[in-house]
Parts: structure tokens; sequence; C-alpha cells
């Protein structure tokens, strides 16, 4: 039986909730309700004259070619995220893991890109790769690759990828290291001694244990991709050349802040949280039962 | 005590009285998108007007480039506390005209506060922009430029051109490009905005609609026309052009401009307000000149139309407040304000007295080519293809037709495929903005 402390006042852990409550309702649910209402309205950018239309605004969407194309660049853009920002954060944890001299020094590095804003990074990478003075570009030249990603698409592509990835790897390399810090050292030891290489003891024991920490960070990952590059997009290439990085999120932004189609923009965010709500509820019903240390 | 306390408040209210005038000034906000150099000329013109009057004080506020500064503006419309003032850009035109109740015509506004003022005294191409079709001045035009071919004289002696002679035409710029690439320039022509340039101005200069109903001027159930064989045969010339490395796409905005002055292209078709820039940072000898028109094309070339901004008088204020209003758009309105604003910032001035007093002060003697876009803004009396456009949601517009650009400049499409699909969603957007204005 576990022991339950409660508190003997009735009001008091209503008032000690209260504030957060207060600003998930302000900050979340108000916004939320709005979005929804505004979705199913056709309003002018001044909010002169306003329409119910219904589910018009979602259907225009879902006809909107344009509109299923950016769900297609949204997956692709989040599964290279997620992929590499993972593989790559993964390599480096069991990596610093395995330092013994200087090792804090390594981690300090290693845990800064996370204090650089997303839109920092993407103003960074946009230089470095910029088609005319990019130093990336000029050594690219010379190696005889023609990048311009201000019209390729792909290129365009992977500098996004590459700057979403580098400012995520932080994040996933500290639970990394944390769950690698947390697999019992006998278990190793004793597959060491059995003559298990360390590629074999990694991918039988460590990858398996670390598998929670895997999960987690996927969904993560995929929420931070979905919603949180948006920083890097709006200061690199702006959804562009022609779509090739027009992600959902960036999306919303732009018909609704730069264009004023409020209603068409409501609807987008309403779907894209029910795309977050689905990935939330994923990660409450697997990953949360999974977890073992 | 209390005579005492009487005696205060006399003095005290003699001198509120006396300062009474200095505190009743009326505030006119202004809200502008005016940064870095130009915003210091802007706020130059909102005190040499304070300075001039005791009756109203013009406050300018900086609020963000011209997207921002709109979204702000509506924001602060949605919730009842809007500026007096707002520099819209000339996209925006539409959405602001759209919304009567939220704005007040300029000419409204002149008319009521009884301040002399004649439409006709202003550039034609350039307040075309701004009028409706019964001929009042929506909004005052304040920084209007338009979009000019400049070429890097050095790259072409290079190459074994005549450096004094632009190239006129398309065609002559096509043979000036293989020369030009010849010569081993790596990037021969290049070009900002391109969907302002390639699109809207070229429709322009060769006198054939963007779209129906007189460009969007006539009515908000336009359509788009840009799928003409006319602009298909230009777009699929610049598709080609890129193929073969004689055009280098620099994206949306004025990405073009560093590279013409760092000498990168030799060609380069930019706003007209790209020159101050160009200036400061060429180390070649360059030229401003017209820009190029297929010749064999009837009429061409016609005039370039304006891009900038303009300023709206917002709605629901006191009428007090509008007559200060009024006397600062007839104050910018001068010859000689217009001229400073003119020649400071580039761009053009948009009474025909300004112009003439900037000719007479032989500011284009000693500055060969400041006036070359007021000459081709008025190259030709307007037509209504010339005229300017107005189309309802055009941000969005702009953006989709230079998505589809750029799927033929990266040659993933044909010139045709792409202006369908690019007149099939740009009249999506105008049918979506025609039934939320209805």
């Amino acid at each position: 039986m576990e022991k339950q402390v409660v508190f003997r006042s009735a009001w008091l852990p209503y008032a000690l909730v209260a504030p957060q409550v207060a600003i998930t309702i302000i900050f979340f649910f108000w916004p939320a309700a709005q979005a929804v209402w505004y979705s199913f309205q056709l309003q002018d950018a001044f909010g002169l004259k306003t329409q119910f239309v219904g589910l018009q605004n979602f259907a225009t969407l879902f006809e909107d070619s344009n509109y299923l194309e950016s769900f297609k660049v949204t997956a692709v853009f989040s599964a290279l995220v997620g992929f590499f920002g993972i593989a790559i954060s993964l390599l480096l944890a069991t990596m610093a893991d395995r330092v013994v001299r200087g090792a804090m020094a390594y981690k300090t590095l290693l845990i800064w890109p996370y204090a650089v804003a997303p839109a920092i990074a993407g103003v960074l990478w946009a230089f470095l790769f910029a088609p005319s003075i990019g130093i990336v570009t000029y050594v690219l030249k010379g190696m005889g690759v023609d990048w311009n990603w201000i019209i390729k698409g792909d290129q365009a592509m992977l500098l996004v990828v590459i700057a979403a990835v580098w400012n995520q790897i932080s994040y996933n390399f500290l639970f990394f290291l944390a769950g690698l810090q947390s697999i019992p050292r006998s278990l190793i030891e004793a597959a060491s001694i059995d003559g298990a290489s360390p590629t074999r003891r990694f991918w039988t024991i460590v990858f398996p244990l670390l598998s929670p920490t895997t999960f987690f960070l996927l969904v993560v990952n995929t929420v931070y991709a979905f919603f949180s590059t948006f920083g890097i997009i709006d200061t690199t290439t702006q959804g562009g050349p022609s779509q090739a990085t027009q992600i959902l999120v960036y999306k919303v932004y732009h018909d609704g802040v730069k264009a004023s189609d409020l209603g068409g923009s409501s609807a987008q965010s309403v779907i894209l949280m029910i795309i977050v709500i689905a990935l939330t509820v994923v990660q409450f019903r697997y990953v949360e039962r999974k977890v073992q240390y | 005590m209390n005579r005492r306390f009487i005696q205060l408040t006399a003095a005290a209210l003699t001198t509120l009285a006396a300062t009474w005038p200095a505190q009743a000034q009326t505030e006119i906000q202004w809200w502008h998108s005016m940064g870095g150099a130009l915003g210091e000329a802007l706020n130059g013109l909102a005190d040499k007007f304070n300075a001039s009057q005791k009756d109203y004080k013009v406050v300018a506020t900086y609020k963000g480039q011209y997207p921002e500064s709109m979204t702000a503006a509506i924001a602060a419309f949605r919730a009842g506390n809007a500026p007096h003032l707002l520099q819209v850009f000339e996209v925006g035109t539409a959405t602001m005209m759209a919304a009567k109740g939220a704005i007040v015509p300029v000419a409204t506004v002149m008319a009521n506060a009884n301040e002399p003022f004649d439409p006709h005294a202003y550039l034609p191409t350039v307040v075309g922009y701004y009028t409706d079709l019964k001929g009042n001045m929506l909004s005052f035009p304040f920084n209007s430029s338009t979009v000019m071919f400049y070429i890097n004289k050095d790259a072409f002696k290079k190459a074994g051109l005549d450096p004094n002679k632009a190239p006129k035409t398309w065609k002559e710029v096509l043979a000036a490009a293989e020369k030009l690439k010849a010569s081993g320039q790596e990037c021969v022509y290049t070009t900002s905005w391109p969907s302002w340039m390639h699109i809207e101005n070229f429709s322009a200069w060769h006198n054939v609609p963007i779209g129906t109903k007189q460009n969007g001027m006539g009515g908000l159930d336009t359509v788009f026309t840009i799928n003409s064989p006319l602009h298909v045969r230009h777009i699929a010339m610049l598709g080609d052009m890129a193929k073969k490395g004689l055009f280098t796409y620099a994206g949306r905005t004025n990405q073009g401009d560093a590279k013409f002055s760092s000498g990168e292209c030799a060609m380069f078709t930019g706003s007209a307000g790209a020159q101050a820039g160009i200036k400061k940072a060429a180390k070649f000898d360059w030229s401003i000149n017209f820009i190029p028109y297929h010749d064999d094309v009837k009429g061409a070339p016609q005039n370039s139309i304006i891009g900038g901004a303009s300023v709206w008088v917002m709605g629901g204020k006191k009428p007090e407040e509008y007559k200060g209003v009024a006397k600062f758009m007839a104050f910018l309105s001068r010859p000689e304000i217009q001229m400073e604003w003119h020649t400071t910032t580039g761009y053009v001035p948009i009474t025909q007295a300004s112009y003439e007093l900037t000719r007479k002060s032989g500011y284009y003697d000693k500055n060969p080519g400041a006036d070359m876009p007021v000459k081709q803004l008025t190259n030709k009396p307007p037509t209504e293809n010339s005229k300017g456009l107005r189309f309802g949601n055009f941000v969005q517009g702009r953006t989709v037709i230079e998505e589809e650009l750029e799927a033929v400049f990266a040659g993933k499409k044909d010139a045709k495929t792409a202006l369908d699909d690019a007149v099939r969603r740009g009249n999506e957007i105008l049918r979506q903005f025609e039934a939320a204005n209805k």
C-alpha cells in the first residue's frame, strides 16, 4: 500500500493549482477554442464582415493540392529531422559516455547548441550556406557542387534539416547520456568477458535498454519538427523555393499573419492540433507503459 | 488657510491656462515601415511638419516591415485603437480598400477639412494605383519606385560590348548575355522581385492585362490573365536562360541587389530604390536604363507601374484629428518637401510640380539617371493595363506566382503549366477574397 499525503484544508489544493490552471486556460484553451471558432468562419482582414461557413474552410483545404503537398513536405522533413537528430545524438552520447578524461568539457560543449534559439540557428546556417557569400558554398563550389538552395528545393530542404537537427541534438544527447548512465555496468562487463565486441554489446544490450528513451525522443522530435522549427524556416527559406520547405506550421503563419486569411489559417491550425493530440495519445498510451529502467 | 488654498489653485489654473495651447496639440499617430536611412528621412518630414505649425503633432512610429506593420494595424483596429495613418505596401491596397469602415478615402478627408486638393497635380501612373474608378484618391502615394534595368559597364567592356549601349529589347539582352557568358562572366543576369518585374511590370510595359476588370480595379470578380501566349513566351525564355546559365535566380525579394552591386552579375532588374545601395557598394562603372521589351509586341514599351507604399487614413477618429491629417497630407504634397524626399531617398516625386522643381534645381544633371524612373513611369499615358493593379489578398497571390516561377526556373515545370497553375491557384484566392468581402 502506498502512503498518501493529503491536504487537510478543502480549498488549499485548489488554490495552489489555480495559477497553473489559469495559465493553461488563458494561453492554451482560450486560443485553441478561438481557432476552432474561426475555422468555421469566413472573415475579411479587419473583421468587419463575418460569415459562418461551416466546414467550407476545411473542404477548400483538402481540395487544395498544395496543402496536401505541404503534408508530404512536413512528413519528409520530420522523418529526416527525427532520424538524423536521434542517430547523431545517440552516436555522440555513446562516445561521450566512454570518454574518461575531460568528459565534462565534451558534454558541456555538446549541450551548448540547445541554448541557441531556432531563429538564430537558421540565420547561422543560412550564412554558412548562402549561395553567393557562404563559406560552405565556397568549399562546395571548389568540389564541383552547384550549391544554390534559393532555387534548388532539395538543397533548401537539406539546409533546414541540418539547422533543425543541429539545434535539437543537444536535447537528445542529454536524454541518451542519462539513459546510458543508468544501464548497469555489470551487464556490459559480463558481455565483454563473454567476448562480445563493442558493436555487438551496443546492439544487443545498450540499444534495447535505451528503447524507451529512443521512443520518447522520437515523439518529442516529431513534435519539435512539426512546430518549433518555424523560426528556422522563417529566417532561411520562408517555405520556398516553390514550396519545397513549406511545412504545415509555416503555412498556418503565412496564410494567417501575412496573407490575413484568418479562416483558412485557423482551419489549418485545428488540423495541426488534431495531429498533435494524436501524437500525445500515442506517447501516453505506449511510451509511458514501456518505460522501465 | 482657506484663502491661501484658493490663491494657490488660482495660480495653478493660470499657469495651466498659459501652457494650454501646447498641451492641446492634437496628436496624429503614424505607423510606418521605413527603417534605417529611410526612417530618418521620414522622421525628418514629421519634425518639419511639427515645427511648421502649433496645432498638430505627427508621431511617427516604426512598426516593422510592411507585412508586420499592416498586421499590427489590423490587430490594433480589431482592438479599437488603430493609428490615424498607416503606411501600407502596394500589394495590400485591395485589402485596405475593401475594408470600408476601417479606412477613410484621402479625397474625403481633404474635402471635409476644406483643404485645397487637386488630384490632377499628381503623376497619373503614381496616383492611378491608389485611385478608384470615379477618380477619388483613396490613399496618399507616399513612397513610390519602379523597376529599372541596370548594367555593369566594366563587364560589358570586357565582353567586347559597347558599355554605353545598354540592351533595349530582350533580343539584345540575349545577344549580350551570350557574349558576357563567353567572356567568363559567371552570373550574367539576375532579378529582384520576380513577380513584380516579370509578371506585373512586364504586363504593363507590353500593355497586356494581368487580370480582367482593368487589372482588378473594376471589381472583385476579376480573374488573372497571366497565362497569355506572351506571358508564357517570356517566362519560357527566362526558364531557357536559367538552363543555359544566362539567368541566375536570386530569390523573391531584393536579394538580386547584392548580386549586382558586388559585381557577381552583369545585368540586373530591380527597384529604382536599389540605386543608393549600388552607388555605395559598386566598385565598377554602371548605368541605369529602361527595362527591356519584346520589340515585336505592338505598342511596347508602354509605361511601367509603381511599387512601394501609400499612406492610408484609418476610420473612427475625431473630426479635429482628421483636420490635422489633411493638413499633413497637404504639407507632404508641397513641391519642396517632395523634392527633398525624392532626392534623399530615390523614391519618385509624386507631383508634376516637384518633378519640375527638381529638374530646375539641376539635380538630374549632377546625378545622371536619377530621372529615369519618372521617365519610364510616364513613358506614355497609362492605359487600363498599365495603371496599376488591385487584386484581393495579393500578398498570397504574389507568393503563388513566385512559387510557380521558381518551378520554371528550377526546370521542374514548363512555362505554360506553371502559369496555368498560377492562374488557377490565384483565382481561388480571388474568389475567397470576393466571398469574404461581399
